[in-house]
């Protein structure tokens, strides 16, 4: 039998969002149901079921989790131990000796492995990789056997300066894995052989916490698939954007930290670039948080590092994410000193803003839209009715009277305020990263962002706006779209003038034969491979580094190594680009080489998605929105709208998983993919 | 003009951020990680006429919040003696006399001209790695003279209408021992000031200079109001406190530190009289870097206060004249950060009787600059200079946090891993310090141990700590926490130096170890009021040993399970 459907699947804490698409013909299938708990697997079963008759037909189904994330955020991993070189037991409770906060010094720390479960050997490497102290065995297994004895699941080996030479931990590994039970026994070297003890630290042990939880949640979801006849690929979106095999998911769980929103911004990318706009900038508006992403030339921007929480840090490529606490739910509150301010406080979506009518008496940024007319209080997202008279009773006594502002004047000024913070976390990912916002386009995702999108043109300069057809559903979409991806690292620290090319070459050749093995194996049909290769740069004497772009040439699986003046030129090139000032005869050096092996799946068409037919461009209704002041405007149903049709603003356009406003000035066109596109009426 | 409320707000976010952008820009391209790593540099936006702090970034450090201010006085004065200056012009000192700290604090000031007149100031500042004087980093505890400590460059124009003063540059880079680092820390501040004039002409050009000016103005009234709001919230009274330094590195006498805090409706007054005349040894401060140590204390009692001039209105601060805190030209003062973190404990101390859930118990205060430094066998100098961590203060939720960075700081300390990379060292322990928290209902956080070996043949350490004859206090009734301690090996034997934490030039040989152990926090409220179960968790975790439990706590924690 030929498998031949695509399967995205989105576990979001509300709803699983599902993603199906047939490869032959090209037409895709979209699905929401309630997620499940604590079985999720139920609810991913469900949402599959509700559009694909025959699990027999699936060729590969794509995950992306919150498993990991929701994990570490409410910190339940497992219990686990470590087991470190003598005189660091403390590193992951030391941190990098910050604070959770710069004013008021309140606040303390729990490491997720708590210090009696972190246990030292004999063992030391000094930092050029020169074996001190070979590793103590016998005291290896001691502490592995009293680790087990207390109960630990997983185990994780966390030597100093690892990342330059790996044996000692190798040897531990292997004396432990005689008698771990489990598969869950890693060392720091396997996860992330880089400079930097803690980061690598704390890397290797969130993973640990997490193994034993997220691979038998994916090992529970695999067999029910395979139980209901599934036969294909079963694979993971991974923080950097890219899939992964379930059973490296579940070898390296903490690439799975933004799984869910790396996909997102992967569908966002593709969406944008078959409407035509390579530069994007997305903002996923939620209960409690905006996140935004940017996208240049096609390519999503890489953090190199996140913080899940104080003192959680994850070092792993990953999509980058910027997020402030400005979302529907934030509280509009004003302070000692007279001044509007948005969150960071939230009423989430539980109890939700004071409309809901559950509880929370403090105005929101989705109560002022209320308040101004742009949700419908008769048909809001999710069903149910909204209370307006409660939503302008509390922006009355809450922002009104304080400002001596009227009801519908406060509620623009909260949405004016929530807006000015939105557009912060856009200048910061674009302006400040040296990005000309005039080149980009804004796409909001999610059910709230499309409200703000004219709002954000005006504030940032960004040229226009694009409202994907189906907003809801853009990171089950980005799991059907994401590549295949596998990223390495490894700590270098040469001099850019005498550095040994090729042993340069000799590394990327190890990380590209691993990556293509794994490409190999995945059982996954790619439309082409690629290899992307950075080095991690700085004068001597600085401790930031840049990302250095290099090419890779192969042939024939043979990787050509780089020559060192090649690597100097662009290292000029990059530094120049990020910070403007080179140093004339500046000493500089290579810290770390970074490789990416890509598996570039098949593309779907988007045109898949496109309203079909004639459609109607007559408004369904008209009803007063307040911007600047009462207007009547027009309210369309925006499924219905065929390609082509060119609504102006004022208007208000509804669909069951977002509204959008087209603000007086603006105009929306829906392009041949379905796409709205936000412009100001006179740049058309 | 006056300004709508909701165009203050959006226009105090935007403001806020050019400053930001400018902490973030100097992190990433700072050479030495003083500034790359422990972030210590600040930028802000400063008053035309007056130099009040206008605006600051929130990533920079704290106390330079409040001392920019008087560097931008400075530069303001100088000009206006001269009569010369003109659009493009940029000042570059280090002098602490005239713009507060340490000599190892370059100070870059850039007057930003709209429409021909200066509109405000942009600075930046960042702590360079060393500026010359006796001791490489400058941290010199036997300074007698600013001349011992670093090189002393008084405002000059760097830049002269947009042109670089090569001269300047080279007279800069003759007087440092590092003149690599100190050329690529100057490139990072001058494009901060760029990016951050680039930022300026776009807010202007959108919004127009009389409303941004007015939003200014509204910014600073309205942190006049929101302290006079907290404070008056506040019981009326007066309340007194006093801590000591060990000693000044000349002569081993402890050096009191005294506070009278006064509330009386919305005006609070502080008076630092009884505190040591001016001493010897560099822990001398000028008058405007302890009225920012003031400062950085308020902004953590009452930490919601936006970071401008305003909150300093309602506030009255006595110093007394040719004390510790308002030592005058040229007596050194390169240990400031010992001084104001003493400021700040005898502030919470003062606060901790007038209104006890608004402080935590002291925290570690020391800085504790450890250097280590010599010469690699093939002749080239190595300097290793770093800011070493200790414990917070117990609070009224909760145990203060270990191993946290000090309060006049967001510094982070390098990894091991770096430093040994770096420098011909090996860390044999980086470590929690048992028994370093002072004992509370929620105890304090725990200090460090950090103990150093030496790999090249022959090396040198220095030190400029504190808190080894005084410890930091418990609050509301929280024990005290321990004392800071450090020892050196020498031809097998362990040493203490004599002025306990402060010496210069320990000759190390290879193989040899420095050991510093640094205090934790006090603890905040009763250790009889202690969880036993807290406390037979905190006997099972090591962070007490069981004779420290017994003798804080009592022995009722034996009878629970941890």
């Amino acid at each position: 039998m030929t498998r031949r459907t695509m399967v995205g699947v989105d576990v979001g804490g509300t709803f699983t969002d599902v993603f199906v698409l047939d490869e032959a013909t090209g037409a895709a299938r979209v699905a929401k149901v309630p997620t499940t708990r604590p079985d999720q697997s139920r609810g991913f079963l469900d949402g599959i079921g509700a559009q694909v008759d025959d699990l027999g037909s699936v060729a590969s189904v794509v995950h992306g989790t919150t498993a990991g994330t929701n994990a570490l955020l409410e910190r339940k991993g497992a219990r686990i131990g470590i087991i470190t070189t003598a005189g660091f037991r403390d590193v992951l409770e030391m941190r990098r000796r910050d604070r959770p906060r710069t004013w008021g010094l309140r606040g303390d720390f729990e490491p997720v492995v708590p210090r009696d479960l972190r246990l030292e050997v004999p063992e030391r490497v000094l930092a050029d990789g020169t074996l001190h102290t070979a590793v103590d065995l016998d005291a290896v297994r001691a502490a592995g056997k009293a680790l087990l004895e207390q109960g630990c699941a997983a185990v994780a080996v966390l030597f100093v300066n690892a990342y330059a030479n790996p044996e000692n931990e190798r040897a531990a590994l292997a004396a432990l894995r005689d008698f771990w039970p489990t598969p869950h026994v890693t060392c720091s070297s396997d996860i992330l052989p880089e400079i930097r003890e803690f980061e690598r630290f704390s890397t290797t042990a969130l993973n640990a916490y997490l193994q034993p939880e997220v691979s038998g949640y994916l090992s529970r979801l695999e067999a029910a698939l395979r139980d209901g006849g599934f036969g294909g690929e079963f694979l993971i979106v991974q923080s950097n954007g890219g899939v992964m095999a379930v059973d490296s998911a579940c070898r390296l769980p903490v690439r799975t930290a933004l799984s869910g929103p790396a996909a997102g911004v992967i569908a966002a990318a593709h969406i944008a670039e078959g409407a035509g706009f390579a530069d994007i900038i997305t903002g996923d508006m939620g209960g409690t948080s905006f996140d935004v992403s940017l996208i240049a030339g096609g390519q999503p921007a890489l953090a190199a590092q996140t913080s899940i929480d104080f003192g959680m840090v994850v070092r792993t490529p990953m999509i980058e994410i910027t997020t402030i606490g400005a979302g529907g739910g934030s509280i509009a509150w004003v302070d000692k000193g007279g001044l509007l301010n948005i969150g960071p406080e939230s009423a989430g979506s539980d109890p939700g803003p004071v409309a809901y009518g559950r509880g929370n008496t403090r105005p929101t940024v989705t109560d002022a839209n209320i308040v101004l007319g742009r949700i419908d209080p008769d048909r809001p997202i999710g069903g149910g009715k909204l209370d307006v008279a409660a939503a302008r009773a509390a922006i009355d006594a809450h922002v009104g009277q304080p400002l001596g502002l009227s009801t519908e004047d406060a509620a623009e000024a909260i949405i004016r305020v929530a807006n000015a913070r939105m557009a912060g976390a856009i200048r910061l990912v674009s302006i400040e990263r040296g990005h000309d916002p005039a080149r980009f386009a804004f796409m909001p995702f999610g059910g709230g962002g499309a409200l703000h999108a004219g709002a954000m043109l005006a504030e940032v300069g960004l040229a226009r706006a694009i409202v994907p057809r189906y907003p809801g559903v853009t990171s089950a979409m980005g799991c059907v779209i994401a590549d295949m991806r596998q990223d390495f690292v490894q700590t270098v620290n040469a001099m850019t003038d005498s550095a040994d090319t090729q042993a340069l070459g000799a590394l990327v050749q190890d990380h590209v034969d691993r990556g293509m093995r794994m490409l190999d194996a995945a059982g996954v049909a790619f439309a082409g491979r690629a290899v992307e290769l950075a080095l991690d740069m700085a004068y001597l004497g600085q401790t930031h580094t840049v990302a250095v772009p290099l090419p890779v040439t192969l042939r024939d699986g043979r990787v050509t190594p780089p020559e060192r003046a090649q690597i100097a030129t662009a290292f000029d090139a990059a530094y120049t680009a990020t910070y403007g000032r080179l140093l004339p005869g500046g000493v500089t050096r290579i810290l770390n080489l970074r490789t990416a092996v890509i598996g570039q799946r098949p593309k779907f068409d988007l045109a898949g998605l496109a309203p079909q037919g004639a459609g109607s461009t007559a408004p369904r209704t008209s009803r007063p929105v307040h911007v600047g002041a009462w207007v009547e405007a027009a309210i369309y149903d925006r499924l219905a709208l065929p390609v082509g049709a060119v609504i102006p603003g004022p208007a208000v356009l509804e669909q069951p998983d977002t509204t959008i406003l087209i603000e007086p000035g603006m105009t929306g066109t829906v392009d041949m993919h379905g796409n709205l596109i936000l412009t100001k009426a006179e740049a058309r | 003009m006056t300004i709508d409320p909701i165009t203050l707000a959006v226009l105090a976010g935007r403001m806020e951020q050019i400053a930001d952008e400018m902490d973030a820009t100097l992190f990433r391209s700072a050479f030495n990680p003083i500034i790359a790593e422990a972030h210590d540099a600040s930028h802000g936006l400063y008053h035309a006429d007056t130099g009040e702090t206008l605006v600051q970034g929130k990533s920079g450090l704290p106390i330079f919040v409040g001392v920019m201010a008087f560097a931008v006085k400075a530069v303001i004065d100088k000009a206006a003696a001269d009569g010369d200056l003109a659009e493009g012009d940029i000042y570059i000192f280090n002098d602490a006399h005239i713009g507060g700290t340490h000599l190892s604090d370059m100070r870059l000031v850039r007057p930003y001209f709209h429409e021909g007149r200066v509109f405000c100031h942009l600075a930046s500042v960042g702590h360079w790695h060393d500026m010359g004087g006796a001791v490489p980093g400058n941290y010199n505890p036997q300074a007698t003279e600013v001349f011992q400590e670093a090189f002393v460059l008084p405002p000059v124009k760097l830049m002269r209408g947009g042109v670089l003063q090569q001269d300047v540059v080279d007279i800069i880079l003759r007087n440092t021992r590092l003149p690599a680092s100190a050329q690529g820390d100057l490139n990072g501040q001058l494009n901060a000031l760029d990016l951050g004039v680039k930022r300026l002409d776009a807010l202007l050009a959108e919004y127009g200079a009389e409303t941004v000016r007015a939003a200014l103005d509204a910014l600073s009234d309205r942190a006049e109001a929101l302290i006079k709001a907290e404070v008056a919230a506040l019981p009326d009274g007066r309340w007194q406190a006093e801590d000591f330094l060990d000693n000044d590195g000349i002569s081993d006498s402890p050096l009191p530190i005294r506070v009278a805090l006064q509330i009386k409706g919305d005006r609070l007054s502080l008076d630092f009289t009884g505190t040591a005349d001016a001493t010897a040894g560099p822990v001398n401060i000028s008058r405007g870097t302890a009225e920012a140590a003031v400062y950085v204390a308020i902004k953590h009692i009452f930490s919601g206060l936006p970071a401008n001039a305003g909150v300093m209105r309602p506030l009255s601060i006595t110093i007394p004249d040719r004390s510790l805190l308002s030592a005058e030209f040229p007596a050194p003062t390169g240990g400031y950060t010992e001084t104001i973190l003493r400021m700040i404990d005898v502030i919470f101390a003062g606060f901790a009787q007038a209104a006890p859930e608004r402080v935590v118990a002291n925290a570690y205060g020391t800085i504790n600059a450890l250097s280590l430094a010599g010469h690699r066998a093939d002749g080239r100098r190595w300097v290793m200079f770093s800011f070493y961590g200790g414990g917070h203060g117990g609070s009224a939720e909760s145990d203060g946090l270990n191993h946290g960075n000090a309060p006049i700081s967001t510094a982070t300390i390098p990894p091991v891993e770096i430093l040994e990379a770096a420098y011909p060292v090996r860390f044999t322990q980086w470590a929690l310090r048992p028994d370093s928290a002072g004992a509370g209902t929620h105890r304090g956080g725990l200090g460090a141990v950090y103990e150093i070996e030496l790999l090249e043949e022959h090396g040198q350490a220095f030190l400029f700590g504190e808190r080894g004859c005084f410890a930091p206090k418990g609050a509301a009734g929280g024990g005290d926490a321990a004392l800071n301690r450090f020892d050196y090996e020498n031809d097998g034997a362990r040493h203490v130096p004599p002025m306990v934490s402060k010496m210069v030039g320990i000759g190390l040989k290879r193989g040899e170890r420095v050991r510093l152990e640094t205090p934790g926090g006090g603890g905040y409220g009763p250790p009889a009021a202690r969880d036993p179960a807290r406390v037979a968790r905190d006997v099972a975790l090591g962070y007490v040993t069981a004779e420290a439990a017994d003798r804080d706590y009592g022995t009722g924690w034996r009878e629970v399970r941890a």
